[in-house]
């Protein structure tokens, strides 16, 4: 195979890391809504503790994009 | 596509090529940045602190905003001994959201996507913060890596994968800064040259996408500064309350 077109699958091998970045994101905020549904007072009190859950599902994700960024263009 | 979306994060000199030493020390488009950042956030905290009056004005309520911000995430997080860390804390914090946010200004230049800036940082917090404990503990600090109430069977394999985790602390605290400051604003450069190669006809899907994803990128910049921030309280509330 040509070095440049298995480099081209790598990539998009790798970057299908960000799915599970998704599912993740995904599970995160429904169950931050089905919680803040139960108890709408303690909702508030909580939301830090959301948007770090967010950036660290997120973060896992990426990790997966710059291994398809590094065998695009640091090779 | 009709340009490169990776030509935006190309650092270039302004100026004369300085060399001392061997090493390059010439003034780049992200030393620039970074004091265009650093200047912004002295001349606001200058603004809000000039005058100090019972009913705050603009700029006096945001640094106000800023302060309660950043102090009550330090004892949200690390408690009351990490009070004396919050000068680092907030400067980490107003430096790295600065950076962030003059980045998505069209035209400018992002410092935190470069992985040796967030390195840099993330090494440093790794490093202040292991001396901290050792400082604060002796070597009672090491019992970071032994939790309690773990059955002894398991005992190795969990110190093992607790080194492995607290050694691979500045990796993943830089790699996530930058990681996510680079693919957002790759992703908007891809999307505006979809915009061009589409023309007038079709460009306008990408076009709001373009608008939305901005959004996006700017909640993420204020995120990704917060959580680079929590990230540190949560270390130093390790090397500061030692009990597991």
């Amino acid at each position: 195979m040509e070095l440049e077109a298995a480099k081209m699958i790598g990539a998009g091998l790798a970057a299908i890391a960000l799915a599970g970045a998704g599912i993740g994101i995904g599970i995160i905020f429904g169950n931050y809504l089905s919680g803040a549904m139960r108890n709408p007072s303690a909702a508030q009190k909580q939301f830090p503790n959301l948007l770090l859950g967010f950036a660290l599902a997120e973060a896992t994700g990426l990790f997966g994009l710059v291994v398809a960024l590094i065998i695009l263009f640091a090779f | 596509m009709a340009t490169n979306p990776m030509h935006q994060f190309q650092v270039y000199k302004l100026g004369p090529e300085i060399k001392i030493a061997g090493i390059d020390l010439s003034f780049t488009n992200a030393s620039l940045f970074m004091l265009l950042s650093a200047a912004t956030i002295c001349g606001l905290l200058f603004l809000g602190t000039k005058e100090k009056k019972i009913i705050p004005g603009k700029f006096q309520l945001i640094s106000e905003i800023f302060y309660n911000f950043i102090a009550k995430m330090i004892s949200d997080t690390a408690g009351s001994k990490a009070k004396p860390y919050f000068p680092f804390i907030f400067s980490l914090f107003m430096f790295v959201l600065f950076c962030n946010m003059l980045g998505m200004l069209p035209y400018s230049f992002t410092v935190t996507s470069h992985i040796i800036v967030t390195l840099l940082m993330a090494i440093f917090i790794f490093v202040a913060v292991t001396v901290i404990g050792f400082l604060k503990h002796g070597f009672g600090y090491l019992k970071l890596f032994v939790p309690s109430g773990v059955p002894a069977v398991l005992l190795p394999l969990i110190t093992v994968i607790e080194i492995i985790s607290y050694l691979s602390r500045p990796v993943s605290l830089s790699v996530r800064l930058f990681a996510n400051m680079m693919a957002g604003h790759t992703m908007l450069k891809v999307f505006g040259g979809f915009v061009i190669s589409l023309g007038v006809l079709g460009g306008w899907l990408p076009l709001s996408f373009s608008v939305a994803l901005t959004g996006l990128e700017i909640l993420v910049a204020f995120l990704q500064a917060y959580v680079f921030a929590i990230l540190t309280c949560i270390y130093l509330n390790d090397a500061l309350n030692l009990h597991h």
